[in-house]
């Protein structure tokens, strides 16, 4: 009966989806090919008509084995996962299903863990991080983390502080890391400040509250960029102060296209500007 | 071989003497319980495995090896009795077996020892510490006598110890915690909750356990089968009905209107998975599953 609700352009991706199927429709790690269809057709309205976005440097990602996408985490929700997930799925020759590396407070809320873990994306762990890219998967890891999404709207684009567990494990599966830049999140879902008591109700680690009151993203336009591979050479033994030093440069890469995706998307949208100087902004932009 | 079996009448006891005579090897058994049709040449002793005449069969017989079956679960039997048998048991047949020289002894042991929880990863490999002392205070017990027989690696160095973690399994016989729960027509299960269930043929799991024996293994293993499916699949394709139960009526629901009667700490089992790796005891043993996972709910079809 839900079957019906997938659209014609998933069903088209879905068939030539690498993912190893059982009789079932379920692979290894419990993803189900209805609910990616049902994931990926609700992405789908939000990625093409809500968000609109623009996916730059798609070629980046490798068609097939095991790739590592890193970005900044942007907006009071994550929709920026939803979105890469969806620039993965529809963008590239080949679809590619991407794992996410969920926070642990989302698989004790009812449905959300078991949709969750219906379309892959599996609570944080390093285990499931070092077997999905020993499988040949491609993993989606914001080292920002929810230090990323609870920023506030006056920190945007300010890259917090990396974790560096994700260089670790890249070192060790010899995984090639492409960086990403997404843009956009922080305007759809402006948080002006944080609702703690309810975050501490729910079991979220932050509730956003932006200048509407209500925590929905608006539909602002989005653009993700990606950048060229980056492969670091080691076992993932090395010292804190080597693994240190190559996060920074991730890091950097991410900033970087940070700014080359905001000084595009003024050219295409020159009217932001505007928005800027009313809300009193304008001067601190370039930071 | 000459191979001693305790708990030998249970279902999965049998299967395995079977597989053990076709083998060739020559099977002795210990149980409680009668096994009134038991294959000729298997040498039956009646008796608990903590009482005397247990200790002799090993004195008299002098076993090269020893199959560690009698362990009982929350779904029949209570919380002294299962500690009597699990732990007290547990202890008495090692010592029988470092005290006559008992060269092999195989433990068969469960994966849901490990414990499931919202934030442990999929495919738990042997490393994994057991947490269901934690999550399911019920399977305490037998968390405390794998851990016995896991110190037996190096408490008897003389005597090789494999214990074996086995997936649940399912097969004609209907027995087993796995069996209880989906038993009847409708199976209750957690609102919003889905969780992967990784399960076994029952002749595959008699099979790993001969294979563990004949390997003459050491140390801990996980024993898997095919493919983890969601109980929602597992429900569906065994002829039965999910019926979702929002979680803070559930426990109130066991063991009426036709439900199974499970123990509070159940209901976390039935949220989040319980998934092992098992390839290290395929290597080592150099053992697969004949059965899939279809194969294997083909034949646990409600009817």
């Amino acid at each position: 009966m839900w079957r019906r609700l997938i659209n014609s352009r998933v069903r088209e991706r879905l068939k030539r989806i690498e993912l190893p199927f059982s009789r079932y429709d379920i692979d290894p790690y419990g993803i189900s090919r209805d609910h990616l269809g049902l994931f990926y057709t609700f992405l789908d309205g939000f990625y093409r008509y809500y968000f609109r976005v623009r996916c730059y440097g798609i070629e980046n990602v490798p068609l097939r084995g095991r790739a590592m996408v890193v970005g900044n985490h942007s907006g009071g929700l994550p929709v920026d996962g939803g979105m890469v997930l969806a620039s993965l799925f529809f963008e590239p020759e080949v679809p590619r299903h991407a794992h996410g590396m969920v926070e642990y407070f989302a698989q004790n809320w009812p449905f959300v863990s078991q949709w969750f873990s219906r379309v892959g994306q599996l609570p944080g762990l390093p285990e499931h991080a070092i077997r999905l890219l020993e499988d040949d998967r491609v993993l989606m890891v914001f080292p920002e983390g929810v230090r990323g999404t609870g920023k506030l709207y006056k920190d945007r684009y300010k890259l917090a502080r990396f974790g560096t567990g994700f260089m670790r494990i890249a070192m060790r599966t010899q995984t090639p890391i492409v960086p990403l830049a997404f843009i956009g999140g922080e305007e759809a879902l402006p948080t002006v400040f944080h609702f703690r008591k309810l975050a501490r109700a729910v079991g979220a680690p932050y509730w956003p509250v932006p200048p509407y009151g209500i925590p929905l993203p608006l539909p602002f336009q989005c653009s993700i960029h990606y950048g060229k591979p980056m492969q670091f050479e080691g076992d993932g033994n090395e010292s804190d102060q080597v693994i240190s030093s190559h996060v920074e440069q991730v890091r950097n890469r991410i900033a970087l296209l940070i700014e080359e995706g905001r000084a595009h998307r003024k050219r295409l949208l020159p009217w932001l500007d505007g928005l800027r100087e009313a809300t009193g902004n304008g001067t601190r932009e370039g930071s | 071989m000459k191979v001693v079996i305790t708990g030998i009448s249970g279902e999965l006891g049998r299967m395995v003497t079977h597989r053990l005579l076709a083998n060739g090897h020559c099977v002795l058994g210990i149980d409680r319980r009668p096994w009134p049709d038991a294959p000729r040449g298997v040498k039956m002793v009646r008796t608990d495995i903590r009482k005397r005449p247990a200790e002799d069969v090993f004195r008299s017989q002098r076993p090269e090896a020893c199959i560690h079956l009698a362990t009982v679960t929350h779904v029949t039997t209570g919380p002294d009795e299962r500690y009597r048998i699990n732990l007290g048991g547990t202890k008495m047949v090692f010592a029988y077996c470092s005290r006559y020289e008992v060269k092999q002894v195989v433990f068969v042991s469960r994966h849901t020892v490990y414990g499931a929880a919202p934030d442990v990863p999929l495919y738990r490999t042997e490393d994994e510490p057991p947490l269901a002392g934690w999550t399911f205070p019920e399977l305490t017990d037998l968390v405390a006598a794998d851990m016995y027989a896991v110190s037996g690696i190096w408490r008897w160095p003389d005597t090789a110890t494999a214990v074996l973690r086995i997936v649940y399994t399912l097969g004609p016989s209907q027995r087993g915690t796995l069996a209880n729960y989906i038993r009847g027509p409708r199976v209750p299960t957690v609102l919003g909750f889905d969780p992967l269930f990784q399960f076994l043929h029952e002749q595959d799991a008699a099979r790993a356990i001969a294979a563990a024996l004949e390997a003459r293994l050491r140390g801990v293993f996980n024993v898997a089968g095919p493919s983890p499916v969601p109980l929602s699949v597992l429900c569906r394709a065994t002829g039965r009905k999910n019926i979702p139960i929002p979680e803070p009526f559930f426990t109130r629901v066991l063991g009426r209107f036709g439900f199974p009667r499970l123990p509070p700490g159940a209901v976390g089992h039935l949220k989040y998975p319980v998934v092992v790796d098992g390839s290290a005891f395929q290597q080592a043993a150099g053992y697969s599953h004949d059965f899939d996972e279809s194969q294997t709910m083909e034949s646990f079809v409600y009817t």
